[in-house]
Parts: structure tokens; C-alpha cells; sequence
């Protein structure tokens, strides 16, 4: 079964990025030096926040630019990144239309997302959850 | 394995227009972050009284170890030379501010000399820029300045914007510096530095990892962290209402400041938190790496006069402090007109408490006819919001005599003019909202800022009066210090003060443990002292003089909920604080 990791209401998010923070710290660091999944203000705080996050599509546009293939879809959902194969172009970032390929600067390689959910814990105003993905084809 | 980003301490001269980074693991291997650093910042690069508005003055940031580690931990505290008191100045202010400062990687920021032109520093990692900032300088709201500068700037969810409004620029003794729209260095006049050093803002954004020691300790204290940070009752508390939610409860007691403390009452309740969160609450925010979310937003809906059926949605964050100094002390309890001020201060750049009580003494001064309506040119009264809001404008512009001495804060204008002893101060920095009892007004006193965070007093008050007891004086002395004390390493760690009792002594040392720093709860007492000495010896050295501790007359007058303070019991309070501060500096 396929899931994937979704906002379900933006306008819960109070800004406090601790699910960035929680990303992070699936690898026991601290920062976001590695996160994939960003919170940031509509053009200032006072008109709400935008939530960021891979959307695990059925077609990923990412995937289909990789020169070398580095990237295939997982079977949980989303997209897994090969660092072998992986040459740090950056195409995928620019051809995912929701901004949602971090960027690990220190590796040159993309961050994304591989939808294990455990930000989910980590947010306590209800604003992600995981959700089925239905099988699209 | 400690994290050694944290050491570098960036080092800007506005002057020559220069940077560097010098490593300071000296001070935070020592002094964990925070205040701690930032007091011995200070120290180093201020060795004499000075004019706070001369190029002398340095404005150091410094932020602490468990920044971006651990929840709660995201305030930036600043140190400078007030230019409100002349003596020590210290502020705080979360946002994104203390968490862009790590991602960055730095500790702490030291600012030096001052600009000839109006200039912005964006720092983005390790490259520094100077931005000429001319065109923004005089820019009518410091919101406008703001969006500019998001526009101007990358690093959306990863900066912090730190800029200050016209107050600010034209040097008016409490400007603050404002940070994510809604988050605050508040008082004491920072904002008046940054305008002396023709500094309109300060851009700071980075991405990193932090390395932990010990990761699976990590995990297991973050978790314990953060279950305490989302199920007790006071975080919840100030999620619901944020911390307006005190003010009735002030009010019900008798120890809320109304008409520059003429009356502890008000009998509206149209601005207790309950009630505005009910009909203008719009949103919650949060500093970053905070679950509480205790920045409350509210949106007023006002229409344009000139066109049926266009308006304009404008959102404000109100907390009690505001509520307080622009809403109750000024007489006005239509939460319309404390939002229009509250917004009006935000639009300048002007510290709402000091703001307040600035004008609620004028108010009162013209009143009593020390002044007349020459020196105000408006009629200012109890509960007028349109005429406050002209006076705040002529704080900023300053078009005479009497509006530049206002804008020297309260202590200034009395000598001035007279009223002193209905001027509410404590050393020239302008009182907060809790007439709660001699601890309240003992702790501003004496504590090193003048604030009352510096030793929370109001909450000693509030204690005694469940305990239906109240102590003698040299107790009260002690508890206010050794609370200052702890509060040293919380604001070392840059724990937010919401969250004091989630981390008791012993939370602190188990949380540092995995980040390789072995401090034992007796060793964080004793540092909490060492570092409240250092902040007192910059404060003397500054030019401190105890023997000028004193409360204005009115305190003294006006009735709290422990009965009428007795001058006696805070002048035996004040001697035997003296004795036992100047043991503790000479250590």
C-alpha cells in the first residue's frame, strides 16, 4: 500500500517549524541542515504559512529529467534517490513544481522526502498526516 | 564532539565597513551562550561610561547551546548601552532570530562603530553584506520596510529580519528593533542604537546540520521536552488566549495599572483575552522550534471612508504587555483603539510599554496643569485613542520642545517638567502591568534591567497572596536574587521564560549531556550567580549608583492586593539589597 505524507490543513500551521526540526532528527542531528520538508510565511507572517512537502506523485516529473537515473519510485511512495548514481545536477529540483527537492550543499545532492511520517508526531496542531494514495495507474 | 560553529563569534565594524570571525570557545565553553556571553561581549567592548548613541556603543546578539537543538530554546538576547538609562541594556526577542543566527553558524554577533549612510547587513553564512539602505531610511511603516527588504533578500523560512521604524531613526530613547513582524527587542532602546548607527536592519539566514554527541540520548530528552511542552497546563494556557489572558484576573485582584495607576481596576472586559480572542482572533503563531504558539494575531476590518465597500483587513498581535501600557493605563478599553495603537507603535517602531507610560504620565501631568495643551498640542485624555495616536506620530517627529523631552522616556520628562512622583519608572525604564505587591516593584528595582523578567516579582506577589502570607524583607531579597540567578542560565540557554518550569535545573543538565556538556545542577546554580555578578559589574562600571534605588511616590499610595506597600519595608529591603549585591560582585 502506498502513502504518502500530506498537509491537510495549512491554515492549522503556526509557523513553528518543528517538523522541519523533526526531519532533521531522524538522523539524530540537530539543525535542518537536512530536512525535507520546509516551512516558510506567504510573503510575511501575518498572511499564514506555506507548507512544503514532496507529493509523492503517481508521474514524477523529478524522476523523468535524472540523467542518470539515479532516482526511482518507491514502492511506499514518493521517489528514492541513488547518491551513487546521483551527479548533483540539481534537474530534478528545477523540474519539481512545488519547490519540494531540498538541497544537501555540504553533498551536492538533493533532499527529498521519503514519506516515513515521523514529522506527523512532531506537530501538534494537526497540519500533516499520512494518507493512502489510491492507485492512479 | 561539540558543536564548534557555535564558537564563532562574528564581528561587524560599521565604520570601516569590515568583518570577521574571531572563535570564542573561551566564553560559551564557559559561559554556555546566551547572556552569559553576551555580558562579557559587552564587558570587552565597553570599558567606560559612554554616550549610548555614539559610535562607542556596540550592540552584541548571542544565542545558546540548545538553540535549534531542542523546543523552546529560540530567544536571541541582545546586550548594549541603554540609551533609555544610560546603564546596562539587555533585550530579548524570538522569532526566527536566535535559530537564523545558528543556521548561520555563529553564537554571537559583536556590532561595532556606525555607518555614515543609512546601511542594512545581510548576513547569509559566512558572506556579509553591506546594503545601502538610504532609500529606506524615513519609510513610513517599518511593515513596508520589512516586505522590501523578504522581497530583496533569500532565505524565506530559513531568516530572521531584524529592522527598526522611524522611532527608531530619529533616536527616540525607546525605539525597538522588530523581527518577524510580530516579535520584539523591546525595551530599553535598542532601536534608538540601531538608529544612531544609521543601522535600519539586520538580515540573517543559514541551513545546517548540528552535530549531537550522543544522538540516542538526544532523542530520548527531546521527546521528554517536548511531551512536557504540549500537555502542561501553563503552555496550554497561553496557546488558548497567549498571555492576555491576564488580563482580568490583574484586573480582578486590584493589580492591574489603570490611568497611570490611579485606579487597579477596570470594570470592561471587552479587552480580556477571552473576549478578544472571541471576536478578533485571527491567528496563531509561533516563534520557531515553539509548539505553544502563544503569538496571537487579530484581524480588524476597517473601511476605507472615500469608497462604500472597501475595506481593509489589517492583522495585529497583541499580548498583555500592550493590552496593559496602550490600553488600560491609557483609560481605553475599546479594543478597537488599543488595536489601533498597538498597531500604530508596531508602524514607528516604539517600545508599547514604555509608550504607555509615557503618555499616561503626560495625560496625567496635563491633567494636573504641570503642562498645558501648548506643550502637548492635543488634548490628550483617559480613553482617547485618536489623540494618543497624534501623540505617538509627534513622539517620533518631535515637533517641539515638550515631544522631544517625552521622547527621552518618562524619567527625562518629569525632571523636566515635574510630576516625578507619578512618573512610573524604575532607573528610567518605564514600569509594566502588575501592581501586584512590594515584590513586583522591588524586583524592577533592583533587578539588572529593570524589568520585570528580571526576577519575577509580580509572580512572587502572586504566590504570597495563596499562601496568605508575606515575607519579611531580607527573605523577599533573596528569593528575587537567587530567581535573577537561575534566570541567568535560562537566558544563557535562551530558554523562552514560558517555559521555566519545564526546564527545572535538573531537566537543563540532562539536556546538555548528550551534547557534550557536563554540568551538574550545583555547578549551573553557582554559574547562575557568577553570571548575574558579571552583568552587576557591568552595570557599576557603567556608572550604577545604588544609592539612588527608589520607587515614585505613587507606588507607595495606590492600594495592591497585599494591602498598601510600606515605604519602610522597601527601604529596609533596598539596604539590605545593597549589602548583599556588593558581596556578590566582589565575589
Amino acid at each position: 500500500m502506498m502513502k504518502r505524507l500530506v498537509v491537510v490543513d495549512v491554515n492549522r500551521c503556526v509557523g513553528c517549524q518543528l517538523c522541519m526540526f523533526a526531519c532533521a532528527r531522524r538522523f539524530g542531528d540537530g539543525g535542518f541542515g537536512r530536512s525535507a520538508i520546509h516551512v516558510r510565511s506567504v510573503g510575511g507572517i501575518e498572511r499564514g504559512f506555506i507548507v512544503i512537502v514532496c507529493r509523492a506523485c503517481t508521474d514524477p516529473p523529478c524522476l523523468k529529467v535524472c540523467p542518470v537515473n539515479a532516482l526511482t519510485k518507491r514502492r511506499e511512495g514518493g521517489v528514492y534517490v541513488n547518491y551513487d548514481l546521483c551527479v548533483g545536477c540539481g534537474l530534478c529540483r528545477e523540474a519539481c513544481p512545488f519547490g519540494a527537492i531540498f538541497w544537501d550543499s555540504k553533498i551536492n545532492k538533493p533532499i527529498i522526502c521519503v514519506h516515513c511520517g515521523y514529522c506527523i508526531d512532531y506537530c501538534p496542531h494537526g497540519v500533516l498526516d499520512m494518507e493512502v494514495i489510491r492507485n492512479e495507474g | 564532539m561539540k558543536d564548534k560553529q557555535l564558537f564563532n563569534a562574528l564581528y561587524i565594524d560599521l565604520s570601516r565597513k569590515k568583518f570577521w570571525v574571531e572563535n570564542r570557545e573561551d566564553l560559551f565553553s564557559k559561559y554556555i551562550g546566551g547572556v552569559g556571553v553576551a555580558v562579557r561581549l559587552l564587558d570587552e567592548e565597553v570599558s567606560r561610561r559612554i554616550d549610548p548613541l555614539s559610535p562607542d556603543n556596540v550592540i552584541v546578539f548571542a544565542i545558546g547551546v540548545l538553540t535549534g537543538l531542542y523546543p523552546l530554546a529560540s530567544k536571541t538576547v541582545s546586550t548594549f548601552v541603554s540609551p533609555l538609562t544610560g546603564n546596562y541594556g539587555e533585550s530579548h526577542a524570538g522569532g526566527r532570530s536566535a535559530i537564523a543566527i545558528r543556521m548561520a553558524g555563529y553564537g554571537a554577533i559583536v556590532i561595532r562603530g556606525a555607518s555614515e549612510y543609512p546601511v542594512y547587513i545581510a548576513i547569509h553564512g559566512s558572506r556579509v553584506y553591506f546594503r545601502d539602505a538610504s532609500a529606506l531610511w524615513g519609510m513610513r511603516s517599518s511593515y513596508t520596510v520589512g516586505r522590501v527588504i523578504r522581497e530583496n533578500e533569500r532565505g524565506a523560512g530559513l531568516r530572521t529580519i531584524m529592522r527598526i521604524g522611524r522611532a527608531g531613526e530619529n533616536l527616540v530613547r525607546y525605539a525597538t528593533v522588530i523581527t518577524e513582524t510580530y516579535r520584539h527587542f523591546g525595551r530599553l532602546g535598542l532601536g534608538a542604537v540601531f538608529g544612531s548607527k544609521k543601522l535600519k536592519a539586520v538580515v540573517i539566514s543559514g541551513r545546517r546540520t548540528i552535530p549531537v554527541s550522543n544522538r540516542r540520548m538526544y532523542r530520548e530528552v527531546y521527546d521528554e521536552i517536548y511531551r512536557y511542552s504540549i500537555k502542561s497546563d501553563i503552555m496550554k494556557k497561553y496557546h488558548d488566549f497567549g498571555t492576555a489572558v491576564n488580563v482580568m484576573p490583574l484586573s480582578i485582584i486590584g493589580a492591574l495599572p489603570h490611568r497611570n495607576l490611579k485606579d487597579t481596576r477596570i470594570s470592561d472586559e471587552r479587552i480580556s483575552g477571552e473576549s478578544i480572542a472571541e471576536k478578533y482572533l485571527a491567528r496563531r503563531v509561533a516563534c520557531v522550534h515553539c509548539p505553544v504558539a502563544c503569538i496571537h494575531v487579530a484581524a480588524i476590518r476597517e473601511p476605507y471612508e472615500d469608497e462604500p465597500y472597501f475595506y481593509k483587513t489589517t492583522f495585529i498581535s497583541y499580548d498583555y504587555e500592550p493590552i496593559y501600557s496602550l490600553g488600560s493605563m491609557l483609560g481605553i478599553t475599546d479594543p478597537y483603539g488599543v488595536f489601533k495603537l498597538i498597531d500604530q507603535v508596531d508602524i514607528v517602531g516604539l517600545d508599547a510599554i514604555s509608550t504607555g507610560v509615557v503618555l499616561s504620565w503626560a495625560t496625567e501631568a496635563l491633567e494636573r496643569g504641570i503642562i498645558s495643551i501648548k506643550d502637548t498640542m492635543i488634548d490628550l485624555r483617559w480613553g482617547s485613542y485618536k489623540e494618543y495616536l497624534k501623540a505617538i506620530e509627534y513622539i517620533v517627529t518631535q515637533p517641539n520642545e515638550f515631544y522631544r523631552t517625552l521622547a527621552m522616556g518618562v524619567m527625562k520628562a518629569a525632571e523636566k517638567y515635574g510630576g516625578e512622583e507619578f512618573a512610573l519608572h524604575y532607573c528610567g525604564n518605564e514600569m509594566p502591568g502588575y501592581h501586584t505587591g512590594p515584590a513586583s516593584h522591588l524586583g524592577c528595582l533592583i533587578g539588572a534591567r529593570h524589568s520585570h523578567l528580571d526576577n519575577a516579582g509580580y509572580s512572587l506577589d502572586q504566590k504570597y497572596m495563596k499562601e496568605k502570607r508575606y515575607p519579611k524583607e531580607t527573605e523577599l531579597v533573596e528569593k528575587l536574587i537567587s530567581e535573577e540567578s537561575w534566570r541567568q542560565i535560562l537566558s544563557s540557554l535562551v530558554v523562552c521564560f514560558f517555559a521555566r518550569g519545564i526546564y527545572r535545573p535538573e531537566l537543563v543538565s540532562k539536556a546538555l549531556k548528550p551534547l557534550d556538556y557536563e554540568l551538574s545542577v550545583e555547578e549551573l546554580q553557582k554559574l547562575g550567580l557568577e553570571i548575574y555578578a558579571n552583568k552587576y559589574r557591568v552595570k557599576l562600571k557603567l556608572g550604577f549608583d545604588l544609592s539612588k534605588l527608589r520607587l515614585p511616590k505613587r507606588i507607595f499610595e495606590i492600594r495592591t492586593p497585599h494591602g498598601v506597600i510600606s515605604e519602610e519595608y522597601i527601604n529596609n529591603a533596598i539596604a539590605y539589597f545593597r549589602e548583599r549585591i556588593m558581596k556578590i560582585v566582589s565575589g
